[in-house]
């Protein structure tokens, strides 16, 4: 059976599945329950400066985005940091990392950006014997009215100053959370890798509001009439944290800087696919919040299944696999031909790919009078709509056509040499190929 | 008290509360999650088949989709446009032969999405609301009789209504309804629905129902089209086949519509005599009714006797295993040569039948089956036809229930085509009505 043992940052994990800074972490006996359980590693949720903690609102925290079968797609929350004291929590930290030597455990921190305030916090969380820190640029709500959280982490300056406070004063890993609340990710990973960080995690929360209350006229969570934007997580925001990661990954500026990837990994199959784009472990929250615990084993098992089938050994074998394949648009290749192509066998006659191509498409979707759906080749682009509204898995594929063939939609040879659109005709800064 | 075994035809064979237990609904109301949770299965094709299967043409994906958006009583709306007894098919429609059967999901999964349960949920929903959901429009000043206060004619008499047209419904039996008041079995339509679900209909208006009034008896054809725009018959088919077996005379041999009829009308089902020993003759749905309400009852033994094969029985697969499950043995291939009995029926003879594709033809050999109580569902023939054209023993129609006289439509079982299902009655009804409708107002 594959390894699924991680390194990351120097730190070993059993697994490559951390629980993310967030409430399943706030305190001992969560985190016990999680090790219990299986997680690899926890980030601890986010400590404060020394003095009265922070206050959480007594109403709901949480807003939800509900699938099919109520199934949970995207949750948002007010939460703060921890509302707990801090001593609490470094003498929790100490207990658990004395009892879980094996286990990775990371301590979340967000103070004010001032130099004293990390000063004196930094001592103390080394103290814990925890194996690094993560600073948290990220959270979107609440801490960021304060001057921190996203606040800091949406000005590349702020990361690069703070980033080197830490390295100045602790001397474990330290781990840069970002905002996904910005317009270009890769210039706070640009800061944070400049202030020396060790590595970025992300994404944190997207600023949202998941639904109003139609009758209160409120968005929700709903307090007391009133609502605030909030930190949206959970299986929906999967693609633009996949997104992010791998603009950090393939930037010649950061590349090779390790990442820990965060943003609605579910499943296994996410881990692997964000550990692909370059992370060299995932933090989860959502999917715990969801099922508990216990979800750990599904994705420890499943790791392992797939690396057997595909004979790697350890997780490092994977890791940035999938980067060099993610490129700009005009690097695509735009001789490459494909065309949907429907299995009559699998079909069971829905009829949603014809309507999805008819009215929202390429009309490239043949209907019979006994509802048998074909493709009409003259008019596919192969645009793949298709494909992803069939409730039948594989039943229609894109089928590349072949070096030579004619393509019926274009009546033009199908060529074997790529290019690409910086050297297309219509382009008007191409460049002739010579 | 007696027991299944006690010998004869017996009330309370069962103890109150059994009864009241085996004639609960059949089908469970699906609670606001259960809808949730089923109406999510729909794919909403395009040109759904199950729309397409439906006789009535109900927008099945979209009443689902409403459902599933929380707005049942738009879904609703959407099935009453259609099929204003959407309340009743929803309960008594074959769904395993159509909606369902067509469902894509039935296709992929062997398990179609629910649309029967789901269109009850709907329904029910809209119904609890009292609130009918249509007006009328502005009063034509033509009045139409219709004659049948069943599917057919409910359904034609409320769209006439909702168009302005004023409307008589004459109907021969005390209560208005038809076979879903008087046919049907009961546990598909418990607490009274059938009766809700007229008063409910006539909410919107414009008409009256006269009952009591038989045609051929009280009533004439030719007076009716006198005094009317038009007419619509929906008599349904009053009479029913004989026999024609010695022995048929005898004490304990009925008519299975009257044994459901009867049954339908009882306040308290325990105190309704059933046989030990029932055997049903026919294949159809009213056997099935007559024989799983005779076993609910308490029978002991109950048999559906069939001349025909087993793929001949127009009831279908889903109804011949829920005889099989509430412990009805259905035999094949055998056709009545005899009642045997003194006074009282005591055996049923049958003899086996072959069909090598000349003709079903008896092989000579002979069974009895032990019977008290004999219940003939061998089908059921038009008793007036007006003096109406006729075409394979109903009255003859064309295009949207058109008969041979002018001024007289005609539709639901007594009209020629058509399944004999609630649903196809209330689909000609309506067609008629819009017919009827046209023809009225083309001068204008």
């Amino acid at each position: 059976m594959a390894d699924l043992t991680t390194n990351f940052l120097g730190i070993t994990s059993p697994n490559p599945f951390w629980l993310a800074s967030a409430p399943p972490t706030d305190k001992e006996y969560n985190v016990r329950r999680a090790f219990e359980a299986g997680w690899g590693g926890v980030v601890w949720k986010t400590l404060g400066a020394e003095g009265p903690p922070v206050v959480n609102v007594n109403g709901p925290r949480y807003g939800a985005i509900y699938g099919a079968d109520r199934r949970l797609l995207g949750l948002n929350n007010i939460e703060l940091i921890t509302d707990r004291d801090l001593q609490t929590n470094l003498d929790e930290i100490t207990r658990v990392k004395a009892d879980y030597p094996d286990r990775a455990v990371i301590v979340s921190i967000m103070v004010p950006c001032e130099e004293d305030a990390w000063k004196a916090i930094l001592p103390k969380v080394a103290a814990t014997g925890a194996d690094g820190i993560e600073l948290n640029f990220g959270c979107p709500h609440g801490m960021a009215e304060r001057g921190m959280g996203s606040a800091v982490g949406q000005v590349p300056e702020y990361i690069q100053m703070v980033t080197e406070w830490c390295k100045k004063y602790y001397d474990k890993p330290v781990i840069v959370k970002l905002t996904p609340n910005i317009t270009d990710i890769r210039n706070p990973a640009q800061a944070a890798k400049a202030g020396g960080a060790d590595a970025v995690s992300l994404i944190n929360t997207i600023n949202s509001i998941t639904s109003v209350d139609l009758d209160a006229m409120a968005p929700q969570p709903t307090i007391d009439g009133k609502g605030t934007h909030g930190g949206y997580c959970g299986p929906a925001v999967k693609p633009i944290a996949m997104n992010m990661v791998a603009e950090i990954a393939r930037d010649p500026r950061t590349h090779g800087l390790p990442i820990s990837g965060i943003g609605g990994v579910t499943t296994w199959r996410d881990a692997a696919e964000f550990m692909a784009l370059g992370c060299g472990n995932v933090q989860v929250c959502t999917a715990a919040m969801t099922y508990g615990f216990k979800v750990v084993q599904e994705m420890i098992s499943g790791l392992s299944q797939w690396m057997d089938e595909k004979g790697y050994k350890s997780t490092s074998e994977f890791i940035g696999m999938a980067v060099p394949n993610v490129t700009d648009w005009q690097y695509l290749n735009l001789n490459y031909v494909a065309k949907a192509k429907i299995s009559q066998d699998d079909c069971i006659k829905c009829g949603r790919c014809y309507a999805a191509c008819e009215d929202t498409s390429h009309q490239a979707i043949a209907m019979s009078e006994d509802r048998t759906f074909t493709v009409k080749d003259e008019e596919c682009v192969a645009c793949n709509l298709c494909v992803d509204v069939c409730p039948i898995e594989n039943c229609i594929t894109m089928e590349p056509m072949s070096p030579g063939e004619v393509d019926p939609r274009t009546g033009k040879v199908v060529e074997d040499a790529y290019a690409n659109w910086t050297t297309h005709p219509n382009n008007p800064a191409s460049v002739a190929a010579e | 008290m007696s027991s299944p075994m006690t010998p004869g035809i017996a009330a309370a064979r069962l103890p109150s509360e059994t009864v009241e237990t085996n004639f609960a609904d059949l089908h469970e109301p699906l609670a606001p999650h259960e809808a949730a949770v089923a109406a999510d299965r729909c794919y909403f094709c395009h040109d759904a088949p199950c729309m397409t299967a439906c006789p009535t043409s109900i927008d099945i994906p979209l009443f689902i989709r409403q459902i599933s958006t929380g707005t049942p009583e738009a879904a609703a709306k959407t099935i009453f446009d259609q099929n204003i007894l959407g309340g009743m098919c929803a309960r008594v429609c074959p769904t395993e032969e159509l909606c369902e059967q067509a469902c894509v999901r039935e296709t992929a999964e062997g398990k179609p999405v629910e649309i029967g349960r789901l269109q009850r949920y709907a329904t029910d929903t809209l119904m609890a609301k009292q609130s009918h959901p249509y007006e009328r429009a502005a009063t034509t000043g033509k009045r139409v009789a219709v004659v049948g206060a069943g599917p057919a004619g409910l359904a034609c008499a409320h769209r006439l209504a909702m168009l302005g047209h004023d409307v008589v419904i004459y109907d021969a039996m005390p209560k208005a309804g038809g076979l879903n008041e008087y046919g049907i079995a009961a546990y598909k339509s418990t607490d009274a629905f059938a009766a809700r679900e007229v008063s409910w209909l006539l909410g919107v208006g414009g008409i009256n129902i006269e009952n009591g009034m038989r045609l051929g008896q009280n009533l004439s054809l030719d007076t009716l089209k006198d005094e009317n725009d038009a007419v619509f018959l929906a008599v349904g088919l009053g009479g029913v086949n004989a026999l024609r077996v010695s022995g048929e005379d005898l004490d304990g041999v009925s008519n299975a519509v009257d044994f459901i009829k009867e049954l339908r009308q009882s306040s308290d089902l325990s105190s309704l005599p059933v046989g030990r020993d029932v055997v049903v003759i026919g294949g159809g749905m009213t056997a099935v009714d007559a024989a799983v309400q005779s076993k609910l009852l308490g029978a002991q033994n109950v048999t559906i006797a069939y001349r025909r094969g087993q793929d001949g029985m127009s009831a279908s697969q889903y109804e011949q295993d829920l005889a099989s499950s509430k412990g009805v043995r259905l035999m094949f291939n055998l056709q009545p040569v005899a009642v045997h009995g003194d006074g009282a029926v005591r055996e049923m003879e049958f003899e086996y039948t072959t069909d090598d594709g000349t003709g079903l033809k008896g092989t000579g050999e002979k069974i009895r089956i032990a019977a008290d109580q004999v219940f003939k569902a061998i089908g059921q023939t038009l008793d007036t036809d007006g003096g109406l054209e006729i075409s394979g023993r109903k009255i003859a129609v064309s295009g949207a229930g058109r008969t041979s006289a002018q001024g007289i439509w005609a539709g639901g079982d007594c009209a020629s085509g058509g399944d004999d299902l609630t649903v196809t009655a209330v689909a000609e009804g309506r067609d008629a009505a819009m017919d009827i409708h046209a023809t009225l107002m083309g001068g204008n």
